[in-house]
């Protein structure tokens, strides 16, 4: 028998007992923390399965092109017809609307945030973006659906206020504290070398920041429009409540669908395994493409930003 | 000393400029306002004890909340209840136990794409995979899981924040007192970082309480008391912002809506200020 040994005699000790306890404890820990930091991997790679088992039945069927380039998107007609090009154009050009508007606004507020307010007024500012990044999406769609929509019909002289235009509005509103609050840190991290320099070499105030500070962001500035265009891009309710919602060809002031509105305007009723739903998913699946492409050159600027 | 006058164009740039500068941070804070403004203007008279206490019922004509307020705070709960555990120990592997730089960096990808994805893909996915594949149909339980998806980078990022900011010296005299790697993770470093832990599940509340395109598809629209737990997280139940978008798009009760959106103005505001109160204590 082997008991007699010294050192099985010292493994029944009470002491290394629990230190052989211990050990298990620390083991198991490790593994546990390692498992939940998996989960977020996991997460993802649900997600973009899921979206691709979903979203090619649809395509396959109805031919990648016709899906992708047909005009016209009429899923419950007798031959229905699923072309999602309105959709993708209408989530672009709404997008390139919402920065049009935002950004400048975003950009300047910015500027003026990180270089020439006093710390208390920038304080007040700083409160006022954070809560209008707070505001849920549903009451910016409320608003816009009772003010900004009749406000457009009045103002064009229009049958519905409902449109293209009103979307843009109300994404440019709700991109703007994205833009606001990354362009400001990226402002903030230029060395205070640079601005004295130019400063003294006869340079205004202004000359200097918008010269010297904004250039030395501009990888930094680029990530707050790019993380802006993910958002507008990927915002469902608020626009669901204002653009009308009829798969039209987008055109300023006519009723449109975005990407997220059409799957959310039909998934209600779409009745399960049919090839309308089935082409909701497909354009689910478009969208996360697009989504995928934005974190793409979201993560490589900030990343050049590091780098510097 | 005509040398030193900066020349007419040079003066225009500065000018026009600052007025812009001004103009657009003027603009930001007035939107707030006005949006508060018209908010609380058109939403606080409806704002009713009927409105908050009662569930809504045909035949006697009223419409209350108290079913959707019941279903927002179980969806809070149960997220958080979930979330918390496996955010913070995400965080934890990140900043104490990982050895592989490689695999910090495919998990922080994996958090960063999480963040970007829209809420409406979340919902979708949920729809398919708790409603459909696993047969719960429309129901909170199913909302709660999705939004832990949605909501664990949130908790990541900020523990991990504030795992950062726990000096090297606790954990090193921690180590050198004898205590076990997750003796002192326990009894050292969750401790000194519990401001930044309350700072992320305050945020992860702002964000389930604005939520509407994620729970739509997967908690649905009811608005029915229940009574007892399992009901309530078995069944079908809106939250506020989803009642706010049924009965402002589908019903066209604006009055309501308005009201709804005013007491989530105050929940925003209240969260916001928390937040901040936080932060401040955290900087200390």
């Amino acid at each position: 028998m082997t008991t007699n040994t010294p050192q099985a005699a010292q493994a029944n000790s009470p002491l290394v007992k629990k230190r052989g306890l211990r050990e298990l404890l620390e083991r198991g820990m490790n593994v546990l923390f390692f498992l939940c930091g998996l989960v977020a991997v996991a997460f993802v790679l649900f997600i973009t399965v899921y979206l691709i088992i979903s979203g090619l039945p649809a395509i396959q069927e109805i031919g990648l092109k016709d899906f992708l380039f047909g005009t016209k998107w009429a899923s419950t007609a007798k031959e229905p017809e699923f072309g999602i090009l309105p959709f993708i154009l209408t989530s672009v050009y709404g997008t390139a609307g919402a920065m049009f508007f935002g950004v400048p606004i975003g950009f300047l507020t910015a500027v003026f945030l990180a270089k020439l307010a006093h710390p208390r007024v920038a304080a007040v500012i700083r409160t006022a973006v954070d809560l209008l990044a707070g505001i849920p999406s549903v009451v910016y769609g409320l608003i816009g659906m009772t003010v900004l929509v009749p406000a457009i019909r009045v103002a064009f002289g229009l049958s519905s206020g409902a449109t293209l235009f009103a979307a843009m509005i109300v994404l440019a509103v709700m991109i703007l504290p994205s833009i606001i609050s990354v362009s400001e840190t990226a402002l903030k991290a230029v060395p205070k070398e640079y601005e004295e320099a130019s400063l003294a070499l006869g340079a205004t105030e202004i000359e200097t920041y918008f010269r010297v500070s904004v250039p030395a962001a501009s990888s930094g500035i680029a990530a707050a429009v790019v993380l802006g265009i993910g958002r507008a891009i990927g915002e469902a309710m608020a626009i669901m409540m204002v653009a009308g919602n009829v798969p039209n060809m987008p055109s300023l002031f006519k009723s449109v669908r975005f990407l997220t509105t059409a799957i959310a305007s039909e998934m209600s009723y779409a009745s399960y395994g049919s090839l309308q739903r089935n082409a909701l998913f497909s354009i689910a699946l478009v969208l996360f493409l697009f989504i995928m492409l934005i974190n793409v050159l979201l993560n490589t600027l900030l990343k050049r930003k590091k780098n510097k | 000393m005509q040398m030193e006058r900066r020349s007419a164009r040079r003066v225009l740039y500065d000018r026009v400029l600052r007025g812009l500068l001004y103009f657009s941070a003027f603009l930001t804070c007035a939107l707030l306002v006005v949006l508060i403004g018209y908010i609380f203007y058109r939403g606080l008279p409806n704002v009713t004890w009927e409105l908050l206490s009662t569930e809504p019922s045909v035949l006697r004509d009223v419409i209350g909340i108290l079913p959707n307020i019941i279903n927002t705070l179980a969806l809070i709960f149960g997220t958080l209840l979930i979330v918390l555990p496996l955010g913070v120990g995400a965080a934890i592997y990140l900043n104490e136990y990982a050895r592989s730089r490689r695999m910090v960096e495919i998990i922080e990808f994996a958090t960063e794409t999480l963040t970007g994805i829209p809420s409406i893909l979340f919902g979708l996915v949920g729809m398919l995979f708790f409603c459909q594949v696993l047969g719960w149909g429309s129901s909170i339980r199913a909302g709660i899981l999705t939004l832990v998806i949605m909501i664990l980078p949130t908790i990541v990022r900020t523990t991990q924040e504030s795992l950062k900011t726990v000096p090297a010296s606790y954990r090193e005299a921690a180590l050198g007192l004898g205590s076990g790697k997750w003796r002192m993770v326990r009894t050292v470093v969750i401790p000194s970082s519990i401001d930044g832990i309350v700072t992320g599940c305050i945020l992860s509340i702002g964000r389930i309480v604005g939520e509407s395109a994620a729970l739509l598809f997967t908690a649905g629209s009811a608005s029915i008391l229940v009574g007892n737990l399992s009901d309530l997280l078995g069944n079908s139940g809106g939250s506020l912002t989803v009642a706010l978008y049924m009965y402002s798009m589908e019903r066209g009760k604006i009055e309501v809506g308005f009201a709804i959106a005013a007491i989530l103005m105050v929940l925003t505001l209240l969260i916001n200020l928390a937040a901040k109160w936080l932060g401040k204590k955290l900087k200390k």
